[in-house]
């Protein structure tokens, strides 16, 4: 057998039916593997124990000839969703010791496909962060390194932990959550798939919230197949989150042809940013290219206030937050402030809050409830909010005229080094974003595909939009663009 | 929009953050920074669009008004950093 390691989902799941392998095996295999990468940071807290179990169940299962496509597939978890039992604190010291009495729906229906879960994943604190530097547990290392170079880099973020252990063959794949592009931009700096789903796919119950009208979930894996196959598991109509889609889960995996004939493909002019670097020019043009080659009529398009995509942004996913985490009051879980004599209840939310929020969410926390504060709400929130409406109108205009999917880079640059961006203003930070967040604004699917490397042998990626609902579509172009592509690079084992 | 020490200290003082008096300063220059950059919304004709309440046409489903869930004060309670005879304990409210 070959390294179970190096397999994808859709590998194993077969190798599993076909009596090739056990899932106690390929659990052992990779638990192993995380042993040994410590470097990465990527784990930030295992549950070997859960995952043996797991794995045996899955065993049984795959015996009686029960198996599920997830079943007995060690997976990793981002630490964002509640696990019960085990430590999930979003990667946050204001929620130490927090082990939920209850499962998040997502990892629940993964369990439930027979996923083996090998532990928690490291990410940036609440999922705010574009590099995985804001996390309690320490930096997430990139797998990755430039050529002739060991400088460390970011995987991105926020699910960086996520991206990290799957780039480095830590786990077959790994669920990421995305609010601005925590999926997709990770996904690009590592050179594996990762997906967003439509808003209303994934159900958020259990996910610890950031900002609720744009937190997504979502696969990332070493494929489009695998993330096809991993979505499925993961979506389902949920009662408990109000804004879960009561609509079929398809077969995503049956949708995927690599057939694109006739499909139109929208090229948006507001994507080629001033600034881009050359590479990323090529490679957008070259993937043009190759959707065009595959028979995809390719169209120009305009999407006019992708700009103010960002700006809005950072009016809307700070005041969700600064409403979300003020539940973190050191009263009912998490960390609580040690008081001092005659301190009263205003003092211990006061102290709890600086002492276990890091900089990022309190500059969030803060820019949140300034914009929703008396007098400044309609001006900044209720402006955002109609600026979104815009956003989402451009690309329901396009789609009406025919547009079937949209390809535009999904980062700006490859992977930077981690500490690089350390002395940058936060906003410099948030551009990493600027051509994922219009995905998140607008409610729609995302997927992030790997499609070459740079100078310095970096992944690089390109990312297609597609029609709300219509993740299967989407993916079968991804499906598309990845066997153009041919992209096999992988990081050569430094940890 | 520059944003002074005394409105940085207001903010953190509503998100009940305790900011040190010293840091301040940079608290607001980050704050100044920030909505710099949100200020570019006021480029846009917003005129007549209305603010966006849900990104997918939705309307909230309904079900009977019935318990559903409960008796689970001990779960309720389990990561309560102090939780004394049922209850969450705080420090003292009224004098």
């Amino acid at each position: 057998m070959s390294d179970l390691t190096k397999m994808t989902l859709a590998d194993a799941r077969d190798a599993l039916r076909k009596r090739e392998t056990t899932s106690v095996e390929l659990t052992e295999t990779h638990l192993k593997a995380i042993e040994g990468a410590g470097a990465l940071n990527a784990f930030v807290h295992h549950t070997p124990e859960i995952a043996l179990e797991q794995a045996k169940a899955a065993d049984a299962r795959i015996a009686a000839g029960d198996a599920p496509d997830m079943c007995g597939l060690p997976i990793g978890i981002k630490d964002l969703f509640c696990t019960k039992g085990v430590p999930s604190q979003a990667a946050s010291a204001i929620l130490n010791e927090f082990k939920p009495e209850y499962e998040s729906t997502v990892s629940q229906n993964l369990f439930d496909a027979g996923g083996v879960m090998l532990g928690k994943l490291n990410m940036d604190e609440f999922a705010m962060g574009s590099s995985n530097e804001t996390s309690v547990y320490g930096n997430v290392v990139n797998p990755w390194r430039r050529n002739g170079d060991d400088a460390a880099l970011t995987p991105g973020g926020s699910s960086g932990g996520s991206a990290s252990a799957v780039a480095a063959d830590l786990c077959l794949a790994a669920t990421g959550t995305d609010t601005g592009g925590s999926i997709r931009q990770p996904a690009a700096f590592t050179g594996i798939t990762g997906i967003k789903p439509t808003y209303g796919r994934c159900s958020r119950w259990g996910t610890i919230a950031f900002a609720s009208s744009l937190d997504q979930a979502g696969p990332m894996t070493k494929d489009v197949r695998d993330a096809a196959i991993m979505l499925k598991a993961m979506c389902s109509f949920d009662a408990k989150d109000s804004t879960s889609a009561n609509l079929p889960v398809p077969n995503f995996e049956a949708m995927l042809t690599g057939n694109i004939k006739g499909k139109t493909i929208g090229i948006p002019e507001e994507y080629s940013m001033d600034g881009m670097s050359q590479e990323i020019r090529d490679l957008w043009a070259d993937g043009t290219e190759m959707l065009k080659a595959a028979g995809a009529e390719i169209r120009h398009i305009s999407l006019p206030h992708t700009k103010y995509a960002l700006p809005a942004y950072y009016v809307i996913a700070p005041a969700e937050a600064s409403s979300n985490l003020a539940r973190y009051d050191g009263v009912r879980y998490g960390h609580r402030a040690t008081l001092d004599a005659g301190d009263g209840i205003t003092e211990m939310y006061e102290k709890t809050r600086a002492e276990g929020f890091g900089p990022e969410v309190q500059r969030r926390v803060m820019i949140g409830t300034y914009v929703l504060s008396a007098g400044f709400y309609d001006a900044y929130y209720n402006r955002a909010r109609r600026v979104r409406a815009l956003i989402k109108k451009d690309f329901d205009d396009v789609f009406a005229t025919g547009v079937d999917a949209i390809l535009t880079p999904a980062t700006p640059s490859a992977a930077f080094g981690l500490g690089e961006m350390k002395d940058a203003d936060p906003v410099q930070m948030y551009l990493n974003d600027v051509f994922t967040v219009t995905v998140n604004l607008a409610g729609l699917p995302g997927v992030a595909v790997p499609a070459g490397v740079d100078a310095q042998g970096l992944p690089l990626a390109l990312q297609l939009i597609g029609k709300p609902w219509e993740e299967g579509d989407l993916l079968n172009t991804a499906y598309a663009l990845e066997q153009a592509a041919g992209f096999v690079a992988k990081p050569n084992k430094w940890w | 929009m520059s944003i002074d020490e005394k409105t940085a200290a207001r903010v953190a003082k509503l998100a009940r953050i305790k900011v040190e008096d010293d840091q301040l300063p940079a608290l607001a220059q980050e704050f100044s920074n920030i909505l710099g950059f949100i200020e570019q919304l006021n480029e846009v004709d917003v005129e007549g669009i209305e603010p966006m309440t849900s990104v997918t046409p939705q309307k909230l489903y309904r079900r009977v008004d019935e318990v559903t869930d409960g008796d689970q004060q001990e779960k309720v309670l389990k990561n309560a950093p102090d939780a004394r005879e049922g209850f969450f304990a705080v420090p003292k409210v009224v004098e």
